[in-house]
C-alpha cells in the first residue's frame, strides 16, 4: 500500500508543478495502480480541483482533461461516434465500472503502462499530449519517452476523418490483455497500434500502402507486415510466439472491421 | 419422494435465516465484531523457499512506537511436539510437522516472526526493521523428483505421523498406498484398447471473498476465547491446544458468519497466531490475512499428476482402470494423506462393473505452499483424469460418450469395489445422464459445428460422484430444546459458511416438529455450547448432522408428548402431537405447545431438551452429470462456455434454492479451474498468482448460462432421503470442457488450465 | 488533515491521516457493510457511492471525499432491502461477503439504466466478484426484481 505524509489538493497547475519537482512527491490520477505501490512519498498532489475533468469537443478536436475518468470516455457520445465504437470497446474490459469511475486518462497516459488499452487506442488516433511546461507533443513521441516531472493537462485528439477498430485478447474477460490492437484509417492512411506486447504500445504505419486497397487479401498482407515490424516478448499472460501470432490475427480482424465500417459510412 | 407423505419444510425453497442480515451488510463477520482495542498481529514471511534462520534480531523493531511484542523461533521450543493445522478427527492422518515458529523456512511465505502492535502502520514499520540472517538452501520445487530426493523438506527428528498412511519424512513422503482388486495387468493385456494418459492439475485457490481471519480475547474465567472464520471449531480447539501447549479446557472457539470457505477454512490457517499473542500478552488481538497472504500462504488444492490406464473392448465394455496419483502436499502435510485417496476412490467406482482396478499413490513434500482441503478434495482431480480417459476412449472406438457411459456406469444396488465395497444404495445417475442429454440437445450438437470462419461450437460431458461424510468417522450432533411460547432453540457445531446449513438443519427439525422454520432459532458453532460435531467438511453436514437433527427432533417430540400426557392426565401412549398441541388419541383433550412450554418451567422434572449424535457407517455418493457447450475462437484460442447443463442427484434436496445455487457456484469454480485459474512458480519458488489481479477467478462476463436440474434418488439412511451436494458440483466441468475443446479443435489437453495460448498454438502447429 | 463530508446524509468533520483510504474511513464510522476483499481493486466488495457514482472505496483517498457526499449500503436502507429480498428469494446471497458491494452496484446500474438486458447487467457488474453463487442466482434475482418493479409502476 502506498503511504505518504502529506496530501495537497493543488489550487493551480503552477503549484502542482512546483510540488512535483521534488523527488519524493508525486501526482495522483485515479490512484488505482499507484495505490498498490509499496513506495513511501512525502506529498501526493491531487489535480481534482483544477477543472481537468472535462471533455471539450469542437468541430476539429477533442480536448480531454487529464482527470477525465475512463468511464466518462466510455460514455461520451462524441468519442463514441468519432471512433465508430472503438473507444467503448477498448475500455469495457477494464476491471469494472467502479474502477473506471476513478481511473483517469491522465493516469493511464502518464503511466504509459505496457498493458494499457487506453494508450493503445489513443495511439491509433491523431493524439497529442498537452504538458504544463513541455507544450503539446504527439502522443507517439510521449509514449516512447522517459518518465519526467511535467504534468499532463489534457490529451488532444484531432478529428481527422477516419475509421477505427479495436480488438484485444484476454485470458479472462476482465484480465489484463494478452495483446491489444487498434487499427485506424484516417484520411486514407492506415496505422496499427499494438499494445500489451507486453511493453508499451507502438504504432506501425502502412508506409507501403499494403491496405490502401481494402480487400481481405490486403488485410492479411498488412497484418503480416505489422507482425514483422512489431517486437513482442513473453510474460506470465502470453508467450512471445503467441503474441506474434495474435498481432497478425488482431490486425487482420481490425482491418476487416474497418472495411465493414467504411462500407456502412 | 417414494412412499413419503408430502413434506412441508423439507424440499422447500425457504429463505436462508440470515439472508437479509447478510444482504443488508450487517456487522456479523469476524472483523466487524472484533474489539476495537485489539492488537494487530502481522507475520514476517520468508522470502526463501528453503532456508534456516541463522540469526534474527528484533531489537530495533521493538523500539517502534506501538509495538507490543515480537516473537521468533527463540520463543518456541524447537524440540516440542509438532502439530498439524489440518481440521481432521484425532488422530489426524496428516503428519505432525509444524511448529508455531520454526527455525527452518520451508516455502516462500513461511512464518519467521509474529509481530503484535497497536496499529497497522507500526506493524508495517516493525516488520521492515526485523533483521534476519538466512542460511539459504537449495529448494526442492519439482514434485516429480521429490521422492527420495537428497533435499529433505522435513529432516527434523521430531516429525511425526500418527496414522499408518505410509509416510516417511526421510523420503519426503507424506503418504503412500497401493489398493487393488483383480489382476489389472492381465485384464489390460486382454483389452482391445488401452487409453494411457497422464493428467496434471494445479494447486488452485479457493479464493473465498473473506480472507483468513481470527480475533482472540481472554474471558472472565481467564480462558482463551477464539473467534474465527472457521469450518471446524472443535478441531480448531485441539490444534490451538497442540500449538500453544495449553489444555483444551482453557480454550473456547466460536465462529461468527463466514465469508466463504470451500475447504480453505478446514485448516487452521490463521488461528494460532493471535491465539499465541493473546495467551502471551493477555490482551485482545486479531489477524486479518491480506489477499496476498491468502494467496501465497494458505491451504489450496493439492497439485496432482495422475496417470490413468483405461482398458476396454471395441464394443465399449470398460474392463479395467489402473491409476497412479502423485500428489504435491507442499511444505507441510495438511490433508495430504487423505485428499489423494479420493482421486481413485471417488472416480473408479463410477465404472464399478470393471473386472479389475489398481489405485496407487505417493504424496510428496516440496518447498512450495502447503496444500489443504478444497471442495472436491482430490475427487475433482481424479474425475478429471478418469472422465477424460473415458471421453478419449469414446473417440478411439467411435462411440458416443453418452452411450459409452450408459453401458458402463454404476447403477443403484451395485457394489462399488473401489469405494470400500460399499453398496450403491441410492443412485439416479442414469436419469441424470438422460436429462443432461436432453437439456444440452446433445444429439443435435455433438460433437461440433462451425458458426463462422473463426468460431466453432462444440459440446462435451462428464460424470461425477463424491461422498456424504466420512464413513464411520464423521460425527454430527444436534441439540434441540423447547422454550417459552413454544419456540425451539437448535444448537449445532456444523458451520454455516454461506451454504445455509443453519437453515437446512432447521428445515429438517421443523419437518419433524411440524412447525414453521422461523420457529426454530439456531446457535452455533461454539465449542463451549454446541454438542460435538466434526465440522462442516467432506460433504457431511446435511447427511450426517442432518440425520442427528432428525433424530434429536424425534426424541424431543417424545418428551413433549410425555409432559403433555402428564398435563392431560393420560398415558404417553395415548397422545398425538401435531406441532401445535398434544392431543389424546380420541381428540377430546388437548394442551397447546405454548402451555406445555410454560408448564415445563414450573414444578417440572422432564427436560424438554434432546440431543442426538449420529455417525454413518456408509457415505452414499451424490451423483452428477454435466455437459458444456463452448465456443472456440480458432484464431485467438479463446474459449467461452456459453451453456452448461447439469443434472444432480443429491437425494432429496432439502432446500432446492440453496442446492441449486451450490451447484451453480461449484460449476463455475470448476470452469475457472479448467480455463483461467493458473498457478506458476518461478525458479526460486515464488508464486506469480499472488492476488486476484493475477489469479483469475471467473467474473460474470466470463460465463454464458449455467442450468441445473435435479434428478433425485431417495437415500434411506439420510434425513428425508437426502445425500450431499456441496462438493460433487465442482467435479464435472474439467472433463466436460476439455472434451468439448477436443471436439472443437482436435486438441486433447491433459493439463489445466487450458489457456487461449495453448489452443491457438496447438492449432497453429496442427495446420503446419 | 481535516476532512468534512456527508456520510449517509450526516455531516462529519474530523482530523485524519492524509493517506487514509475511504474504506477505512467509512468502516471507522461503523459502516461495516463495506468490505475489503483484495488489495488490487479487483473484487468490488468495497463499492460505495461518491457523489452518487459507484467507486472502489479501497482505492479512493478519504481526503478526496472532502466536501462531497459518500453513501454506503447503510445509507440506502429501504431501497436496498427491497431489492435484497429478491436475492434472498433465490438463496443467492450465500456467504454474503460480496453482497453489499453487489447490491450497491446493482442500484447504481438501475439508476443509470432502469431496463437493462442480461448482457448489460453482466457487463455493469463485471467488477463485482462472487465466489459462491456462480452469478446465476444473482441474475435471476435482478430479473425478478425488475419484473416486480415493472408491475408495480
Amino acid at each position: 500500500m502506498i503511504t505518504f505524509s502529506e496530501y495537497k489538493a493543488a489550487e493551480t497547475l503552477e503549484e502542482a508543478w512546483q510540488l512535483n519537482q521534488k523527488k519524493n512527491n508525486v501526482v495522483i490520477g485515479g490512484m488505482l495502480w499507484m495505490k498498490m505501490s509499496k513506495k513511501r512519498y512525502n506529498t501526493v498532489i491531487d489535480l481534482s480541483g483544477l477543472g481537468l475533468d472535462k471533455i471539450e469537443e469542437t468541430d476539429t478536436q477533442f480536448r480531454i482533461g487529464s482527470m477525465v475518468t475512463l468511464r466518462s470516455l466510455e460514455n461520451h457520445e462524441g468519442l463514441e461516434k468519432y471512433t465508430c465504437g472503438a473507444m467503448k470497446e477498448s475500455l469495457k474490459h477494464i476491471v469494472g465500472v467502479q474502477f473506471r469511475n476513478s481511473a483517469t486518462l491522465g493516469g493511464s497516459i502518464y503511466g504509459r503502462y505496457g498493458f494499457s488499452d487506453v494508450l493503445t487506442i489513443f495511439m491509433a488516433m491523431d493524439s497529442y499530449v498537452e504538458l504544463y511546461k513541455g507544450g503539446v507533443v504527439p502522443l507517439a513521441e510521449y509514449a516512447a519517452s522517459k518518465y519526467d516531472r511535467d504534468i499532463i493537462v489534457s490529451v488532444i485528439v484531432k478529428k481527422t476523418p477516419g475509421v477505427f477498430a479495436y480488438e484485444s485478447v484476454r485470458n479472462s474477460s476482465t484480465d489484463f490483455p494478452a495483446l491489444t490492437c487498434c487499427v485506424s484509417r484516417m484520411d486514407g492512411k492506415v496505422k496499427a497500434a499494438i499494445g500489451a506486447r507486453p511493453m508499451r504500445a507502438v504504432n506501425v504505419l502502412d508506409n507501403e500502402n499494403l491496405f490502401a486497397n481494402m480487400t481481405s487479401e490486403n488485410a492479411e498482407k498488412f497484418a503480416q507486415y505489422v507482425q514483422s515490424k512489431v517486437s513482442v516478448s513473453g510474460n506470465v499472460r502470453a508467450g512471445k510466439e503467441y503474441r506474434e501470432h495474435l498481432v497478425k490475427v488482431l490486425v487482420k480482424r481490425c482491418c476487416l472491421e474497418i472495411m465493414e465500417k467504411e462500407e456502412q459510412k | 419422494m417414494e412412499g413419503e407423505e408430502v413434506m412441508k419444510s423439507v424440499n422447500s425453497p425457504v429463505r436462508k435465516k440470515d439472508a437479509m442480515q447478510l444482504l443488508t451488510g450487517q456487522p456479523i463477520y469476524t472483523d466487524d465484531i472484533a474489539p476495537s482495542n485489539c492488537l494487530i498481529v502481522k507475520l514476517l514471511r520468508s522470502p526463501y523457499a528453503n532456508a534456516v534462520i541463522e540469526d534474527i534480531n528484533t531489537d530495533i523493531a521493538l523500539k517502534v512506537p506501538g509495538v507490543e511484542a515480537i516473537y521468533t523461533w527463540k520463543d518456541v521450543d524447537q524440540n516440542s511436539r509438532r502439530f498439524t493445522l489440518a481440521g481432521q478427527t484425532y488422530p489426524e492422518p496428516s503428519p505432525y510437522d509444524r511448529l508455531i515458529l520454526d527455525r527452518h523456512m520451508r516455502f516462500v511465505g513461511d512464518v519467521a516472526a509474529i509481530v503484535a502492535t497497536k496499529d497497522e502502520k507500526s506493524a508495517a514499520k516493525a516488520l521492515k526493521l526485523i533483521k534476519v540472517k538466512y542460511n539459504v538452501l537449495e529448494p526442492l520445487l519439482d514434485f516429480r523428483n521429490a521422492k527420495d530426493n537428497k533435499i529433505l523438506v522435513h529432516p527434523e527428528e521430531n516429525w511425526e505421523s500418527l496414522c499408518p498412511v505410509g509416510a516417511d519424512n526421510k523420503r519426503n513422503l507424506c503418504a503412500h498406498e497401493v489398493n487393488e482388486m483383480g489382476d489389472v495387468d492381465k485384464v489390460l493385456s486382454e483389452c482391445d484398447v488401452v487409453v494411457e494418459r497422464t493428467y496434471h492439475t494445479k494447486a488452485n485457490q479457493q479464493a473465498m471473498m473473506e480472507t483468513f481471519r481470527t480475533f482472540c480475547t481472554i474471558d472472565a474465567y481467564g480462558r482463551l476465547n477464539v473467534v474465527s472464520s472457521t469450518q471446524i471449531v472443535f478441531h480448531c480447539r485441539r490444534i490451538i491446544s497442540n500449538a500453544l501447549g495449553i489444555p483444551k479446557s482453557m480454550i473456547r472457539v466460536t465462529k461468527p458468519r463466514i465469508g466463504g470457505g470451500f475447504g480453505a477454512k478446514q485448516s487452521s490457517v490463521s488461528e494460532i497466531y493471535p491465539a499465541f499473542v493473546t495467551w502471551k500478552t493477555k490482551k485482545p488481538s486479531k489477524i486479518i490475512f491480506t489477499r496476498e497472504e491468502s494467496m501465497i500462504a494458505s491451504s489450496p488444492r493439492h497439485e496432482m499428476e495422475i496417470k490413468v490406464r483405461l482398458g476396454a473392448m471395441n464394443d465399449g465394455t470398460i474392463r479395467a482402470i489402473d491409476m497412479y496419483t502423485l500428489s504435491n502436499t507442499g511444505a507441510y502435510g495438511e490433508h495430504g494423506p487423505t485428499t489423494v485417496g479420493l482421486t481413485g476412490h471417488k472416480s473408479i467406482p463410477l465404472y464399478a462393473k470393471a473386472e479389475a482396478f489398481r489405485f496407487a499413490y505417493d504424496v510428496v513434500y516440496t518447498n512450495v505452499m502447503s496444500a489443504g482441503a478444497y471442495r472436491g478434495y482430490g475427487a475433482t482431480q481424479g474425475l478429471f483424469a478418469v472422465e477424460s480417459a473415458v471421453n478419449e476412449l469414446a473417440h478411439i472406438i467411435n462411440k458416443d460418450p453418452i452411450a459409452l457411459r450408459e453401458a458402463n456406469m454404476v447403477k443403484e444396488g451395485e457394489i462399488m469395489p473401489a469405494y470400500y465395497n460399499e453398496p450403491n444404495t441410492s443412485c439416479a445417475l442414469d436419469r441424470c445422464l438422460k436429462r443432461v442429454k436432453e437439456m444440452i440437445d446433445w444429439d443435435e450438437k455433438y460433437p461440433c459445428r462451425r458458426v463462422s470462419d473463426t468460431k466453432v461450437r462444440a459440446v462435451g460431458m462428464a460424470m461425477a460422484m463424491q461422498g456424504s461424510g466420512i464413513s464411520g468417522l464423521d460425527v454430527g450432533s444436534c441439540s434441540l430444546k423447547l422454550n417459552d411460547d413454544g419456540f425451539y432453540t437448535m444448537r449445532i457445531a456444523a458451520a454455516d459458511m454461506g451454504t445455509g446449513c443453519d437453515t437446512i438443519l432447521a428445515q429438517i427439525a421443523a419437518e419433524v416438529l411440524e412447525c414453521d422454520v422461523d420457529n426454530i432459532t439456531v446457535l452455533g458453532a461454539d465449542t463451549d455450547a454446541s454438542p460435538y460435531d466434526s465440522g462442516s467438511y467432506a460433504s457431511s453436514t446435511t447427511y450426517v448432522t442432518g440425520k442427528a437433527t432428525e433424530k434429536a427432533a424425534l426424541e424431543l417430540r417424545e418428551k413433549i408428548c410425555r409432559l403433555g400426557a402428564k398435563i392431560l392426565g393420560c398415558s404417553e401412549k395415548d397422545t398425538e402431537f401435531d406441532g401445535k398441541a398434544v392431543f389424546t388419541k380420541s381428540h377430546d383433550k388437548k394442551v397447546s405447545i405454548g402451555d406445555i412450554a410454560t408448564a415445563s418451567m414450573a414444578g417440572n422434572n422432564i427436560a424438554l431438551e434432546a440431543a442426538y449424535t449420529h455417525t454413518s457407517p456408509n457415505s452414499p455418493p451424490p451423483f452428477m452429470v454435466g455437459a458444456a457447450e463452448i465456443e472456440v475462437d480458432t484464431e485467438t484460442g479463446e474459449v467461452k462456455v456459453i451453456d452448461y447443463a447439469a443434472a444432480v442427484d443429491c437425494g432429496t434436496p432439502v432446500n432446492p434454492n440453496l442446492a441449486r445455487v451450490q451447484a451453480e457456484g461449484g460449476i463455475l469454480q470448476g470452469i475457472g479451474m479448467t480455463l483461467t485459474e493458473n498457478i506458476t512458480y518461478d525458479a526460486k519458488g515464488r508464486l506469480a498468482e499472488n492476488s486476484l489481479m493475477q489469479y483469475k477467478i471467473p467474473a460474470r462476463t466470463d460465463i454464458g448460462r449455467i442450468r441445473v436440474e435435479f434428478e433425485s434418488s431417495y437415500e434411506e439412511s439420510g434425513p428425508f432421503g437426502a445425500k450431499s451436494i456441496g462438493e460433487v458440483v465442482i467435479n464435472t466441468p474439467l472433463g466436460a470442457i476439455s472434451d468439448a475443446v477436443y471436439n472443437a479443435t482436435g486438441l486433447r489437453f491433459t493439463e489445466l488450465p487450458i489457456t487461449p495460448e495453448k489452443i491457438a498454438m496447438g492449432l497453429a502447429k496442427k495446420s503446419i | 488533515m481535516k476532512i468534512s463530508l456527508i456520510l449517509n446524509n450526516k455531516k462529519i468533520t474530523e482530523d485524519i491521516e492524509p493517506d487514509m483510504l475511504l474504506i477505512d474511513f467509512v468502516r471507522s464510522h461503523d459502516c461495516f457493510s463495506v468490505k475489503r476483499g483484495c488489495e488490487t481493486s479487483n473484487c468490488g466488495l468495497c463499492t460505495v457511492f461518491l457523489d452518487d457514482k459507484p467507486v472502489l472505496s479501497c482505492s479512493v483517498l478519504a481526503l478526496r471525499a472532502n466536501g462531497r457526499k459518500v453513501t454506503t449500503l447503510e445509507g440506502i436502507g429501504s431501497e436496498a432491502e427491497e431489492f435484497a429480498a429478491f436475492i434472498a428469494d433465490q438463496g443467492a446471497e450465500q456467504c454474503g461477503f460480496c453482497n453489499p458491494g453487489f447490491v450497491m452496484n446493482t442500484i447504481a446500474l438501475l439508476s443509470e439504466n432502469p431496463h437493462p438486458d442480461d448482457e448489460e447487467i453482466k457487463s455493469y457488474l463485471a467488477g463485482n466478484l462472487c465466489r459462491c453463487s456462480g452469478y446465476e442466482g444473482q441474475l435471476r434475482g435482478i430479473k425478478e426484481y425488475l419484473k416486480w418493479r415493472e408491475k408495480k409502476s
